[in-house]
């Protein structure tokens, strides 16, 4: 029951979103909130307690703005990269440890490695995620996630995502 | 009127080299990269459009277009997985 | 439209630029990923983040694309690359690291 009221409220609060505040839209959006919480009972697995707004403002609050340097950073690594003549790039496939457990945890953290500077996350299994570096800096496995994701891993660990 | 110009010559930079990228690539997979490149930034321009015209109905193409661009790599690449 | 938001689109231009040409010069195809997603990714953000700029109104709508760019683009990216791994397209060079070739084999025998 728990889990049909989450999905029903993500449901209904995009709903809101999409369509804008009025009668007759939030009156069929409950409805069709309603049945789609039922039918992606299997496929959406989502745990809403009293806590997620406030893990919400945090996450915002916190990690949004060091992901957005991050990616201006990407962006400008890759500016040089491709304008240089030469084109230096060393790459590799390098395999990360990480801490963290939940699901949506470790998306954003595939996500967060995808967008910075030259990595892209190809895979993950249990505990580790596979990253392909575009130019592998470092001797072993300990120093390369210091330097991939490091920062990223901090911050969503104390959130305890 | 000038900046719209060198915005829509900067965009339309990009997806020429994309299209170039998409009759070039050695592999079907450079060519689902270049066409998903190519659908983000009709994304971009749908939006812009919007703007342009004062009418928010493109707003609700652009999301879609986003959706259908994220499905369309996806079933592309469950589709080539594993084939030589 | 005012010039903070030609700003913003002009920038997010110039990525998309970048990217194109990112795609083009790249020698193998996890490069060029890499060029692709990352450029294209930052650029809708910018160019949406113009239109916020000149329509304020629509700014609900307009964050819940860009939402939706940033969530999806990685995801379709990383998918498209495992699946090209795993059907053997070969990195440039010889890669000084390779973690990944025990990887798919072992899961193939379970």
């Amino acid at each position: 029951m728990k889990k049909y009221i989450s999905n029903f409220i993500v449901c209904y609060a995009v709903w809101i979103l999409l369509a804008g505040v009025s009668v007759p839209e939030l009156v069929l959006g409950a409805v069709v909130s309603a049945v789609l919480a039922a039918l992606l009972w299997k496929l959406l697995n989502l745990e809403l307690t009293w806590k997620t707004p406030f893990a919400l403002v945090l996450f915002i609050a916190i990690y949004l703005p060091v992901f957005l340097f991050e990616l201006v950073k990407a962006n400008i690594d890759v500016l040089f990269r491709v304008l240089n003549p030469k084109l230096p790039i060393n790459p590799g496939f390098v395999k990360i440890k990480t801490g963290l457990k939940t699901d949506f945890g470790k998306l954003i953290l595939a996500n967060s490695i995808t967008l910075t500077p030259g990595t892209i996350s190809v895979d993950a299994d249990d505990e580790s995620i596979y990253v392909h570096w575009i130019d592998v800096k470092g001797k072993d496995h300990d120093e390369y996630a210091k330097r991939i994701s490091g920062k990223f891993e901090n911050i969503l660990g104390r959130m305890s995502l | 009127m000038i900046l719209q110009i060198v915005f829509f010559i900067l965009l339309g930079l990009g997806v020429l080299f994309a299209t170039i990228r998409l009759f070039a690539g050695p592999t079907p997979f450079d060519r689902v990269i270049s066409l998903d490149m190519i659908n983000i930034i009709i994304t971009g321009l749908l939006a812009v459009i919007a703007a342009l015209k004062g009418n928010a109905l493109y707003l609700d193409i652009a999301l879609v277009f986003a959706v259908l661009a994220f499905l369309e790599t996806i079933v592309f690449a469950r589709f080539m997985e594993g084939k030589k | 439209m005012s010039v903070l938001s030609y700003i913003l689109i002009i920038a997010g231009g110039i990525f998309y630029a970048t990217g194109g040409l990112g795609l083009l010069r790249m020698p193998s195809l996890y490069t060029r990923a890499q060029a692709g997603t990352k450029a294209t990714t930052l650029g809708t953000m910018l160019t949406l983040a113009g239109v916020i700029a000149a329509r304020p109104e629509w700014t609900l709508k307009i964050l819940l694309i860009m939402f939706f760019i940033v969530a999806t683009n990685p995801v379709g990216s990383s998918t498209l690359i495992r699946s090209a791994y795993r059907s053997g397209v070969k990195p440039y060079g010889q890669p000084e690291v390779d973690d990944l070739s025990g990887f798919y084999g072992k899961e193939e025998e379970q």
